[in-house]
Order: C-alpha cells, then sequence, then structure tokens
C-alpha cells in the first residue's frame, strides 16, 4: 500500500462519525468523503456523481452486470449478455447467475492466440442479435496476460447497447478516461493502485438507474446502501493522486526479465507478447514443468508468483484464458504469471533470473 | 532435513508435522486433493479430502508456522486407487485402498515428486515406527496397539521406507490429542477418520451398485444347486453371512457363509461354517519391506486385516511370490486382501492374497 495512502487513512480512521449524519462530525466525514470523490472523478475521466463506492471490484462487476441486466429487460425482454471469453470470474459469475435463474443467454467473444477479443466476431454477434442484447462486458486488459483490449473500438460497434468494462486491472497503470471511451459503466479496485482492501468504485454514467443488489439506507444513489468506508475512500483517493507508478520504469523491469528468462529457460514462451499489454504483467510458459511445483520452489527462494485460478479447496485449475487463447492443457499448467510494481527493482528481477535455471530444472525433474 | 508433511487436516499429521520442525527439520506443509469433486464437509468420522479438510490443514500449518500448499493429486488417486478398488471387486477380490493409496500416491507420487523438488523425505501421521538398521531403515509397529498403522505401510519398499518419516509411532493417540491442545492446533478433538475416503456414506456395496450397475445372479450350494439370488457378486464379502435373503433352508438348520466368489459366472457360493477354515495362503506381487528373506522357511506372524490379529505362522518368500502356513485355522479370507509378515514387530513383507486352502 502507498505510504500517503496508509497515512491518509491513519487519520481518517481517528475521526469520529458517520458521513451520513447531520451533525458537525458526520458533515466533516462527509466532506472527506466528497473531496475525495472529486479527486478519483478527475483521475477516472467522469463526473463525481458517476462514482459508486462500493465494498470490492467484485461487488462493482456483480451490480453493473446484473443491474444492467435487469434495466435492460424492465420494459423489453432483452435476454443476450456478452463479454469476452476471458473475463475475471467476477464477471463471469454473475452472467452465469443469471443464466441459471433469470433465463438469460450468456455469449462470450473469442479472443486471438495473442489474447486480444476479435472485434469482427463482436459484429457478428451484434448483426445476429442486435435488440436483444441487454449489456456487453469487455475487461480493460486481462489480469493474467496483462493484454490489453480495444474499449474504443467495442463501444463504436456497439452503438446504443450498454457496455461496461472491468478496468480493475489497468486503472492507474495505462491512460483510462471513463468519459473519452463513452462507457456505460466500469469497475474498479483499491487496492490494485496502491490503497486499501476493501473498498471498489463502480462508475455508472449520470442519469442512469440501475435495480439494487445492497438495500438499506440508499447512501450510494440508491444503488449502493450501508454506510461508506470513509477512511479506505479517502486512502484510496490518496493512492491514486499521490501515485509513484512509472508505466516506464515498469515496463523496463519486465522487458529484462524477459529477456532474463529467455536465456535461462530458452523455450520459456511468454503469452500475448506481440499484444499491447500493461507494463507490469508477465505470463510466462515453461514447458515441462507444473506451475504449482514452480510456484511451490520459487516461494522457498522468497519470490512469489501465481498460477491464476484455485477452487475453494485450493486446488490449482486449468486457467479459462490460457485456454480461451488456445494452448493446450499441459501448456497451460505450465504456466506462472509474474507481476512488477512500483515497489519492484532490478534487484528483484535478477534474482528471479539467477534462481530460475535451478527451479526450473528441479520442477521438471519433478513432473 | 528439508521435509515435506503430508497434512490431511487431521490431528496426526498436524502434530506429526510440528514434532518435525520442533526436531529442527525445514518443514513444508502439503495437502493433497484426492477427490476432483470434495465435498464442502465431512459428516461424522467419515471421509476426509473435503474443503473444510484441506482448510484444517492450512490453519495447523499457520499456527506450526511453516508455508502449505495444495497438490491436485486427483487424477492420480481416481486411476491408482479408485478404479483399482471397483476392478478389483469386479474380478471377485476384496482390496484394501488404503493400502494401494499408500503405495502409488503417499510414498510413490508425493515422495518422488519431493526428492525431485530436492526434499530429503515425506511425513506423515501414520502409527509406525522405523529403526536404523545396517541396510538402512527398517519399518516397526507403533507403540499403540489400537492405533499401529504398519500393515496399512506394508505395501513400501526399502527405498519408500528410507524416504519415510513417521514422527508419531512411539506415543499413544490419547496423548497425541493432549499434545495438539498444548500446541494450539484447533484440530485437537477432531474425529478420527474411519472407513474408506472416497465412500463417505461407508455404505461399500451401494456404492459399487452405483458405478458398476449390479446384475443379477444364483446363489448356490458347493454342488451348484441354486437356493437363491444376488443382486451384483462383487458386493459381497468371503464369510459373509447376513443379506443373503436365502430361503432354502440346509438339512440341519445350521448357517451358510459365502465361501467364494466367482466373477465371470457372476456366482456366489455358500456353504458351511467349517469350510471357511484358512490354513494356507499365498500372496503376489509381493514386497520385501527390510532386509532380503532367506530362502527356505521362517517362524513369524502373519495379519490379513488392517486391525487384525498377529496369527502365528510359518512363511517363505520365492520370486515375488510369499506363502504362509498358520498354525490355528483363520475363517473368512478373501483373496486380494493384504498378507503382512510380521517379525516379532518388524515388518518383513507384503503381497496381495491370490489363493487360499
Amino acid at each position: 500500500m502507498n505510504p500517503a495512502a496508509i497515512a491518509a487513512m491513519s487519520n481518517a480512521l481517528a475521526i469520529i462519525g458517520n458521513p451520513s449524519s447531520l451533525h458537525a462530525d458526520g458533515r466533516a466525514v462527509r466532506k472527506y468523503v466528497e473531496d475525495a470523490r472529486d479527486i478519483l472523478a478527475k483521475h477516472i475521466g467522469c463526473a463525481p456523481s458517476e462514482i459508486i463506492f462500493t465494498g470490492s471490484g467484485t461487488e462493482a462487476n456483480n451490480i453493473a452486470i446484473k443491474g444492467i441486466y435487469w434495466q435492460r429487460n424492465a420494459e423489453k425482454a432483452r435476454p443476450v449478455i456478452i463479454t469476452s471469453s476471458i473475463e475475471h470470474q467476477a464477471v463471469l459469475e454473475p452472467a452465469h447467475w443469471l443464466a441459471d435463474h433469470e433465463g438469460a443467454q450468456h455469449i462470450t467473444i473469442p479472443v486471438t492466440e495473442d489474447g486480444v477479443i476479435s472485434l469482427d466476431a463482436l459484429q457478428l454477434l451484434i448483426d445476429e442479435h442486435g435488440d436483444s442484447i441487454a449489456l456487453i462486458s469487455v475487461m480493460h486488459s486481462n489480469n493474467e496476460t496483462g493484454v490489453l483490449q480495444p474499449i474504443a473500438d467495442v463501444v463504436e460497434i456497439a452503438g446504443d447497447i450498454p457496455v461496461h468494462s472491468d478496468a480493475i486491472q489497468s486503472w492507474g497503470k495505462v491512460p483510462f478516461s471513463f468519459k473519452d471511451l463513452g462507457l456505460f459503466a466500469a469497475s474498479l479496485s483499491g487496492h490494485k493502485v496502491g490503497g486499501p482492501i476493501g473498498v471498489g468504485v463502480l462508475v455508472l454514467r449520470r442519469g442512469i438507474d440501475i435495480p439494487a443488489l445492497i438495500h438499506g439506507g440508499g447512501q450510494e444513489r440508491e444503488i449502493r446502501s450501508g454506510t461508506v468506508n470513509a477512511p479506505s475512500i479517502v486512502a484510496l483517493a490518496t493512492a491514486i493522486s499521490q501515485s509513484n507508478y512509472s508505466s516506464h520504469d515498469v515496463a523496463a523491469l519486465r522487458h529484462s526479465f524477459e529477456r532474463g528468462i529467455s536465456h535461462v529457460v530458452p523455450d520459456a514462451q511468454i503469452n500475448g507478447a506481440d499484444a499491447d499489454r500493461l507494463p507490469g504483467i508477465s505470463s510466462v510458459t515453461i514447458p515441462g514443468a507444473l506451475n504449482e511445483t514452480l510456484l511451490l520452489l520459487l516461494d522457498g527462494e522468497k519470490i512469489s508468483c501465481s498460477t491464476g485460478a484455485a477452487c475453494t479447496a485450493g486446488v490449482h485449475r486449468p486457467s479459462h484464458v490460457l485456454e480461451a487463447m488456445g494452448l493446450d492443457d499441459d501448456s497451460v499448467m505450465s504456466t506462472l504469471r509474474f507481476s512488477f510494481g512500483a515497489t519492484s527493482t532490478q534487484r528483484d528481477v535478477d534474482a528471479v533470473t539467477a534462481s530460475l535455471a535451478d527451479v526450473v530444472a528441479r520442477a521438471r525433474s519433478a513432473r | 532435513m528439508k521435509l515435506i508433511a503430508a497434512m490431511s487436516g487431521g490431528v496426526d499429521s498436524a502434530v506429526a508435522a510440528a514434532r518435525a520442525v520442533e526436531e529442527g527439520h525445514d518443514v513444508i506443509g502439503v495437502h493433497l486433493a484426492l477427490s476432483s469433486n470434495p465435498q464442502k464437509y465431512r459428516s461424522g468420522a467419515r471421509g476426509c479430502c473435503t474443503i473444510e479438510d484441506s482448510h484444517d490443514a492450512r490453519r495447523a500449518a499457520d499456527v506450526i508456522g511453516i508455508p502449505f500448499y495444495i497438490w491436485d493429486m486427483a487424477e492420480e488417486f481416481h486411476e491408482n486407487v479408485v478404479e483399482n478398488f471397483m476392478s478389483e471387486y469386479k474380478a471377485g477380490r476384496t482390496p484394501n485402498p488404503c493400502l494401494r493409496c499408500n503405495e502409488k500416491i503417499k510414498f510413490a507420487a508425493v515422495l518422488d515428486r519431493a526428492k525431485n523438488m530436492g526434499f530429503d523425505g515425506v511425513i506423515t501421521g501414520h502409527y509406525a515406527r522405523t529403526r536404523e538398521s545396517a541396510g538402512g531403515k527398517t519399518l516397526h509397529r507403533a507403540i499403540d496397539p489400537l492405533k499401529d498403522q504398519s500393515y496399512v505401510l506394508a505395501v513400501l519398499n526399502r527405498e519408500q521406507i528410507n524416504g519415510a518419516i513417521f514422527p508419531l509411532g512411539d506415543t499413544e493417540k490419547v496423548d497425541i490429542r493432549i499434545e495438539a491442545e498444548r500446541r494450539g492446533l484447533a484440530v485437537a478433538q477432531k474425529p478420527d477418520s474411519h472407513d474408506i475416503c472416497f465412500v463417505p456414506s461407508g455404505d461399500n456395496a451401494g456404492w459399487l451398485r452405483d458405478r458398476m450397475g449390479s446384475e443379477d445372479g444364483p446363489i448356490v450350494d458347493q454342488d451348484g444347486n441354486q437356493l437363491g439370488t444376488h443382486k451384483g457378486a462383487y458386493t459381497y464379502t468371503i464369510g459373509q453371512r447376513k443379506g443373503l435373503g436365502l430361503t432354502v433352508p440346509t438339512a440341519d438348520g445350521s448357517p451358510r457363509f459365502v465361501l467364494k466368489i466367482e466373477p465371470v459366472s457372476n456366482t456366489v457360493v455358500v456353504g458351511p461354517r467349517e469350510d471357511l477354515a484358512v490354513t494356507s495362503m499365498k500372496g503376489e506381487r509381493a514386497i520385501v519391506c527390510g532386509p532380503e528373506i532367506a530362502p527356505g522357511s521362517h517362524r513369524g506372524f502373519v495379519q490379513v486385516r488392517a486391525h487384525g490379529a498377529a496369527l502365528p505362522a510359518t512363511y517363505s518368500y520365492d520370486n515375488g511370490f510369499l506363502s504362509a502356513q498358520l498354525d490355528e485355522p483363520l475363517l473368512g479370507l478373501a483373496t486380494g486382501q493384504a498378507m503382512v509378515v510380521y517379525d516379532d514387530d518388524r515388518v518383513v513383507a507384503s503381497a496381495t492374497i491370490c489363493e487360499t486352502a
């Protein structure tokens, strides 16, 4: 977490008052929250009133997918939900839920082997389903490969159909403007930008009322009830406005890392390497080694990486993202994600490449 | 040493891992996910490998302060243990899947992977002991006779025994629970698991019927006269008396027992109790657990069930086969069961029973 955000959060925690209360203490907290909303709006490229604070990015995605679906089906049946095939579970699962419980028809847009959605396929789907489409949801960039998606093109092709984008992975790393993209809704999350865990943002175009998932005091535009988490919101605004993240520096580190890997593990593959990517993500397939074994051995060297999804019991699951990109089963189970952030250094990169040769050799013999 | 602790989520494996850490070993905890479709909760003492168990294992590792990972062995487990369980029953034999799991999963797949990754061995919470000897480690009974699990470990070969560490063999179960409490492990009072982990209902016959179907067939006496009809030969066990549903009584009114299961003709043969008596047995796929067995006959003990008695016997080993003559006859021994030979408390060898007489 960004040190300035930690300080801002500590200060805010000491201020008593419910931002919805009408007394002086409440008003004071309300002011901090609204100041934060203004700052965030500037950084998101939206109006302050378009920001709805939530408890997580997952909650923002759920409100968006379900809420827009219900709103769009209020007067006319529009059963079709179109998402990319590489969305996060927080988008896919609400769509599955609507299909299972409310008769929605969930259709996914395929991706190329570089992990970019096919705009031709999207155009065909829109031609075919037209006004029975409730919404389109395409992530701004993928969380496993970092591959950026052509959101402006999606919005243009979609015409009047609402487009939601899960921009959790991109926000703060690459330019992102809600207004310039012409989005209907977007989801953001605090902890991906150096803010605290437990705060998310749903950006929803002005004047749009969608049904609520959580009912109560109606605090956030009658769409999200619950006392707003003032300290986390203040910290989030501080994190995004005082970010020390340099896309250029992080991209240089990743470049150095990927070049290092190609020396020590010559047959390693970088997934999505030919596409535009976020600066800080590298998805690496190491043939002949299981990713769970690599993770364990790297962890032993104090190097943290990830294997993608795990089920509730903690078992590694094949990544639907890599499968959608056409990787075979063995390659999927041999892929690791390395992430680089504002605090990463060349020394970290050197440490990883230095231990990789031995770790990969051990993991390969342990198959 | 660098060791991997196999942690089921139960009290035994948690204490075993904690003891190894205390002895100064560099330990990481691994939970084996053996079902690709795990149940959420344990039901009583039955089953393992639920999501709750994996959480319990993780919490125990947290308390002990060791790294924790989950290894997905569901496919290996299904292929080597569950499918073997079904095919053995289909062939009219009575398998013990726990032995199979120890042989093929815990001390093969896991130990191999651990060694290749640079670890020195695998710790489990089994109740058994090992001792150093000139030719490597030997396997021995635990001091708690009620918990002794040397029988289900007798499928380990010398190399596997050398890579296995059983920290609990010198302690009684009741003291392990007290120790777990003292160590702050929440699983201290968790019930022991019994039965077969992948048959959580405990109803083996029903489980087999659901998966293999049930084809009715004749129940006959030793002369081949049909006495009744059964619902799938493989759901019966040698020595079984109840649930046969026979309507033709014996001449003297004495009860009948399952003597033989003939899978090819789908026939169950029944007869009087005395015909169940077995005094000699032969086992195939013999595994010698310690020093070589010299040619000729030796005196020792044979055990044929996980918690069965040690039966005085004379045994010999010849080219992959283990034979034993019991001093006293034993009733109701099925092919497919494991015979384990002991020299006092040391495990000598095991084999899968293929012939009885």
